[in-house]
């Protein structure tokens, strides 16, 4: 298996880096080879807004894969801690497309676009709406009451943390079969 | 504190009275009460009593046989609802004990005093009263309000734990029974070794009428809630099966030889037992669905249909001998997406409420009905059986529970920890099913009945009293992960993105997962069935209803309190400043009152989510360019106000605005609402912001063949209004643009445009807010040129 991989050493700093085990990496790797045909990089087929980058490599792509492994609850409590922060982060920066730190308003509204943009019956104005309300939500849970001049700039990541406090993160962002053996089902 | 005392009392003299009243009728229903009317004649001796021919008319008289068993159950259920009422004014019992406790506690004080007048047994509840009347709502009721998505997600694990669970549980019990009453000194040796499995069977059946009422107190996190639930709600199909499985081969007297034929026959019967009943719920649920799709003109009999419905297919289920509670879960978790959907907002609060009540009712009469079924001379005691039956019940429990949660946690990414194993353990609580199981026995078959009466009224006795008491108290020592029910947009928004996440993350990695599984469902969904059973197919996103909801949650609470508010709360004397705003006048909080009812949104609970494979060209979404409006309006007036946030709690607590009022208005100046009109007002007050509403008027003053939308803007909610349609018949123009012509947007002209202004509208103001920079403040709209014209809700000041 592992041993006779021509950069197994690679696959040992690899698994160091992502916590998945050599078998784990194997699949994956044959995954990715499948999605990228045989390149080394998978290109950004969708011309995006700037912020998402063209290419990725084995390298990105498992550490993305990294971050949806189940919490191994046997873990102590602070790296339990720890692995949920790592979490919430990638999904901040999903949120946050220009990684100033703050999920401003509009790129809020883009994601609540996004989110609504298969239905084709709400138009943009309700997106934009319910993205506000988020919003003015979110600034009252973390802000609490504000001065009449005060201004909400945009959710940094403590705030992030703080909307998240009360949803179990460990059971929403994992995916489950990394945990076995896989079995890979092209389609 | 006297008062206090007192009012606790109060139910339960009354509850005396009625148990006396109880005796009376249960008295003079044992004996004969042919002669029952000479002893209560009155005075005035015009009748004829008993025998003599009546030479007569007699002024007065009575006939108890008459009205006998109306009277009897009425008494019953008041009875029960008023020792209810007494247990929940007490304020130290409900934290004590369930309320179930005190039922069969009562329950069994009404039997005692029965069987201390009478010295005759009280009557005991039929079995099939409990199976075809009792039962049935209580399982509904939990179908239907059954968290439908928790469950299918750990579909698996119930599946596994509840049908192995069962099993193991029946035959560890039945045979280690066995083996004690294979000990002489016991005097159990009749009881042959079918008798014990038979006994095992029932006594292992966990009941979820006592489930429910014992977990209603302790409230733990959903997964374990749902593990809980789930196995109660099947594992009636196993131990019913086990059950009549074991009374056939007990009547064909073949225990001798049992074949492996006969085994096979048997594991082919609980497949069909619980397959069959839900595809038998399936089905009505689906028929049901598609006839609540033409009812639109007369909604009062949709609560019957779906009520109908369901006992329909229990009933059809309970005829093949299929698992009943099966089918009528089935049919409540079909019925309820589609049925939501298609039944007006009455029928739906009515369905919720009258399903409560049904269960709420049944549930009472059922302890009750234990409670006095204890008392009597149908028992038997002896001491080993019931000891060791009681023993085994807990630690085959214990057994099942640990072993099969060890194995099914290695295929869990989230598995169960030990405290939940435990809670789960503890949760074994048996009920009234086991007891009309027991009572079901055929004596001629089992001479040895009255022990197994006697000891299945122990074990009931001991899992509702002893675990429900201390279920609470060891919820909170475990510290188990509790519930939280926070219903906030953010949440809905999160858990959407996530879900959307890991379904691309998984088809990345070429995986098949169950959120794959969910979505090609959700895709059938639309494309078949929502077609079918569905009467105008609005695909909403849920987030988009939930918002929906939350907002209109807000204007019932701003049109109940009628405080006017600018953004009071966001300044320091918040409490003050609300004193100090003008009331509204009766009046007006009559016609908002009115206003709201008759124009409102037609929310519904989340009946689907985000699908991208959604295909409907059906008309567009009114309601979310209402949304829009209101929105934009909430901003321009905080931002005249010079803060940009109006409100500074979360989303569904009572503060929250979304109609701020300007600081100094005046009394509403009158109601009358026409087009004409519009009076100008300085430019520094603020629009205020409009509620639009959506109405589902019947006729409506539009006549469109089908239903009709009118959206209301209400500015100036204070001003009361009559329902705008008088006055605002404009922009009919609208129709065609928002497609299909079926739905029609009102809007007066002051400040709502065509559509495309909105959206230009839009796009104005974000212009200004990135001009702005990132400062997220809400549009500001100084002097905005309304044409000339203003709501005519405004009048003169």
């Amino acid at each position: 298996m592992g041993a006779t991989h021509s950069a197994s050493e690679e696959v040992r700093e690899l698994e160091g880096k992502t916590g998945f085990s050599s078998d784990q990496i194997e699949q994956l790797h044959r995954r990715f080879k499948h999605l990228s045909g045989d390149q080394p990089t998978i290109r950004n087929l969708r011309k995006g807004p700037s912020g998402l980058a063209d290419e990725i490599n084995f390298e990105d792509f498992l550490t993305i894969m990294s971050y949806f492994r189940p919490i191994d609850t046997t873990m102590d409590e602070e790296r339990v801690q720890l692995c949920r922060k790592e979490k919430l982060r990638f999904l901040f920066h999903m949120y946050d497309s220009d990684s100033d730190g703050r999920i401003t308003l509009e790129e809020y509204r883009n994601v609540v676009e996004e989110l609504l943009s298969g239905n084709p019956h709400i138009e943009k104005g309700s997106a934009r709406s319910i993205a506000d309300g988020a919003m003015m939500e979110a600034a009252s849970v973390c802000v609490g009451r504000m001065e009449p001049d005060q201004v909400y700039e945009g959710i940094t990541f403590d705030d992030f943390l703080k909307i998240w406090q009360g949803i179990d993160i460990e059971t929403k962002m994992h995916v489950r079969f990394l945990n076995m053996e896989t079995i890979a089902l092209c389609h | 504190m006297g008062l206090q005392m007192l009012v606790p009392f109060g139910p339960w003299s009354w509850l005396f009275f009625l148990v006396a009243l109880k005796c009376g009728g249960a008295s003079s229903d044992l004996n004969e009460s042919t002669n029952a009317s000479p002893q209560h004649e009155p005075d005035v001796r015009f009748a004829a009593a008993g025998s003599e021919p009546a030479e007569t008319v007699s002024v007065f008289a009575l006939d108890y046989d008459y009205v006998q068993i109306p009277y009897e159950v009425t008494l019953w259920i008041l009875l029960a609802s008023l020792a209810k009422i007494g247990f929940h004014l007490s304020h130290r019992l409900p934290g004590l004990m369930p309320e179930s406790c005190l039922l069969i506690l009562v329950g069994a004080l009404v039997g005692a005093i029965i069987f201390g007048t009478d010295h005759k047994s009280p009557p005991v509840m039929d079995s099939s009263i409990y199976f075809l009347y009792l039962l049935p709502p209580i399982v509904l009721e939990g179908g239907y309000f059954m968290p439908t998505r928790p469950f299918f997600e750990n579909i698996g694990s119930i599946l596994w734990w509840a049908g192995l669970g069962a099993l193991i549980n029946a035959f560890g019990i039945g045979l280690s029974l066995y083996l004690v009453c294979q000990v002489q000194a016991f005097g159990l040796s009749d009881v042959n070794l079918l008798h014990n499995l038979l006994f095992g069977s029932l006594i292992s059946a966990v009941d979820p009428v006592a489930v429910l009422a014992v977990f209603e107190e302790a409230r733990v996190n959903q997964q374990l809630y749902m593990m809980i639930f789930g196995e109660a709600l099947l594992n009636d199909g196993i131990s019913v099966v086990l059950y009549n499985i074991l009374i056939a081969f007990t009547k064909m007297h073949k225990f001798e030889d049992i074949e492996p034929v006969d085994i096979l026959a048997g594991c082919a019967r609980f497949i069909i037992v619980g397959c069959g009943g839900v595809f038998f719920g399936v089905i009505f649920g689906f028929i049901s669905a598609f006839i609540t799709r033409f009812t639109q003109n007369i909604s009062a009999i949709e609560p019957l249909i779906v009520f109908m419905f369901s006992y329909l297919s229990y009933l059809v289920a309970e005829t093949l001998y299929l698992s009943g509670i099966l089918a009528i879960t089935a049919c409540a978790v079909t019925m309820k997406k589609y049925v939501e959907e298609n039944v007006s907002q009455t029928s739906y609060t009515t369905i919720k409420y009258f399903m409560k009540m049904l269960s709420s009712v049944s549930e009472t009469l059922i302890f009750m009905f234990m409670g006095v079924s204890t008392v009597g001379k149908n028992h038997e005691w002896n001491w080993a059986f019931v000891c060791f039956t009681l023993a085994f019940c807990q630690i085959w429990r214990a057994i099942s529970v640990f072993a099969l949660f060890y194995i099914s946690n290695q295929f869990r990414t989230f598995p169960f920890s030990i405290k939940d194993q435990c809670i789960i353990f503890y949760s074994g609580v048996r009920g009234a099913g086991s007891f009309s199981l027991a009572f079901l026995l055929p004596l001629s078959l089992f001479p040895r009945k009255k022990m197994f009466v006697t000891a299945t009224l122990v074990v009931i006795y001991f899992t509702v009293f002893i675990q429900g008491i201390t279920i609470g108290p060891l919820v909170r020592y475990l510290d188990v992960r509790k519930t939280n029910k926070k219903e906030s947009i953010n949440e809905e928004l999160h858990t959407r993105l996530m879900d959307h996440l890991k379904a691309g993350i998984e088809d990345v990695c070429g995986q098949w997962s169950h959120y794959q599984v969910r979505d090609k469902f959700k895709k059938f969904d639309h494309k078949y069935l929502r077609k079918i059973l569905i009467r105008e197919n609005l695909p909403k996103s849920s987030i988009v209803s939930l918002y929906k909801k939350l907002e209109m949650k807000q204007a019932i609470e701003m049109a109940e309190t009628g405080i006017l508010s600018s953004t009071a709360f966001s300044m320091p004397h918040q409490a003050q400043r609300i004193q100090e705003t003008k009331r509204l006048s009766p009046e007006d909080v009559e016609s908002m009152r009115d206003i709201l009812t008759h124009n409102m949104y037609q929310v519904r609970q989340r009946t689907l989510s985000y699908n991208k494979y959604n295909l409907k060209p059906q008309t567009s979404e009114k309601q979310a360019k209402e949304i829009l409006i209101r929105r934009q309006n909430t901003f321009r007036e905080s931002a005249r106000k010079g803060h940009s946030l109006p409100w500074g709690k979360p989303a569904g607590t009572r503060n929250i605005r979304y109609l701020s009022f300007p600081y100094s208005r005046p009394q509403p100046a009158g109601r009358d609402v026409r087009v004409a009109e519009f009076t100008d007002h300085d430019g520094s007050d603020a629009e205020v912001p409009t509620i639009m509403f959506n109405t589902h008027s019947p006729t409506g003053s539009l006549q469109e063949g089908q239903r009709t939308q009118e959206i209301i803007p209400m500015k100036n909610l204070h001003r009361g209004g009559k329902p705008a349609h008088l006055g605002y018949q404009r922009n009919r123009a609208q129709e065609e643009q928002l497609g299909g012509g079926r739905r029609v947007v009102l809007r007066p002209k002051p400040l709502f445009h065509a559509v495309d202004e909105d959206f230009e509208s839009g796009e104005e103001s974000e212009e200004e807010a990135s001009a702005i920079g990132s400062r997220w403040s809400a549009e500001h709209r100084p002097g905005r040129d309304l044409q000339g014209s203003h709501s005519p809700l405004l009048q003169s000041k």
